[in-house]
């Protein structure tokens, strides 16, 4: 089981702030993200190609290439803008 | 000491650096970043900030920083507060402060630690405007200035 968190812009446009789901064949952050734009919709433009979209792995910030494993927390999130 | 804190209430800078101040006789000068809400931006009058964060991963972030900061330079002290949740034009948003036995260690730290808070630090801001509300677009100027110190 992994579990997957959505912050700002994204929280708000996919209606979602986490989600738990079986690892089923993903291995990578990609995978992650290829599977949630699969979704179609609102999830396709969240997750379209060319998108920034920025990833952290419990809770350290990552790429794209990076493995996931059982157990992890996978978040995605817009450029950050604190200060 | 480094103190890192994630706060909704109001922020006191001269708190922190009277605090900073106090905790080491060694120190020689504190520098110190205060980062206020505008009531302006990209030509928009904002009314109310709201500030989300990543409760956890922030904390986490911000310590990497600090003790990036602590590995590059002779730090007698520091603290970065920073604020989530509702504020108003003039509200104070983060605090980071640098104590050294000298000035320059201080202004270079002090820069390092906002310019990545900027670029590493999961907090996220949403403008209130007479137009409606929007999620601030991240700053290129923000990359370079992470950038200079590679």
């Amino acid at each position: 089981m992994i579990t997957i968190l959505f912050f700002a812009s994204f929280r708000e446009q996919l209606d979602t702030e986490s989600e738990q789901m079986e690892m089923q064949g993903l291995t990578d952050v990609g995978s992650v993200i290829s599977m949630l734009r699969g979704r179609g919709d609102v999830w396709g433009r969240v997750f379209a190609e060319g998108q920034t979209v920025m990833v952290a792995v419990n809770q350290e910030m990552t790429e794209e290439s990076a493995a996931i494993k059982d157990g992890d927390e996978i978040a995605f999130f817009p450029p950050v803008t604190g200060g | 000491m480094n103190e890192i804190r994630i706060q909704a209430e109001p922020l006191d800078p001269n708190r922190e650096l009277d605090l900073l101040r106090a905790d080491n006789p060694a120190i020689g000068g504190i520098v110190s970043f205060i980062g206020l809400m505008r009531d302006i931006n990209d030509d928009k009058r904002i009314t109310t900030l709201s500030l989300e964060h990543y409760p956890g991963m922030t904390e986490k972030a911000l310590e990497r920083i600090v003790a990036e900061a602590n590995q590059r330079w002779e730090i007698l002290g520091s603290r970065v507060v920073h604020r989530v949740g509702e504020m108003k034009p003039t509200d104070v948003i983060v605090v980071v402060a640098v104590a050294s036995a000298h000035r320059g260690e201080a202004f270079q730290a002090c820069e390092f630690i906002i310019d990545y808070l900027k670029t590493r630090a999961p907090f996220w801001k949403k403008e209130q405007a007479p137009e409606g509300r929007y999620w601030v677009e991240a700053r290129f100027s923000d990359q370079e200035a992470e950038q200079k110190w590679k």
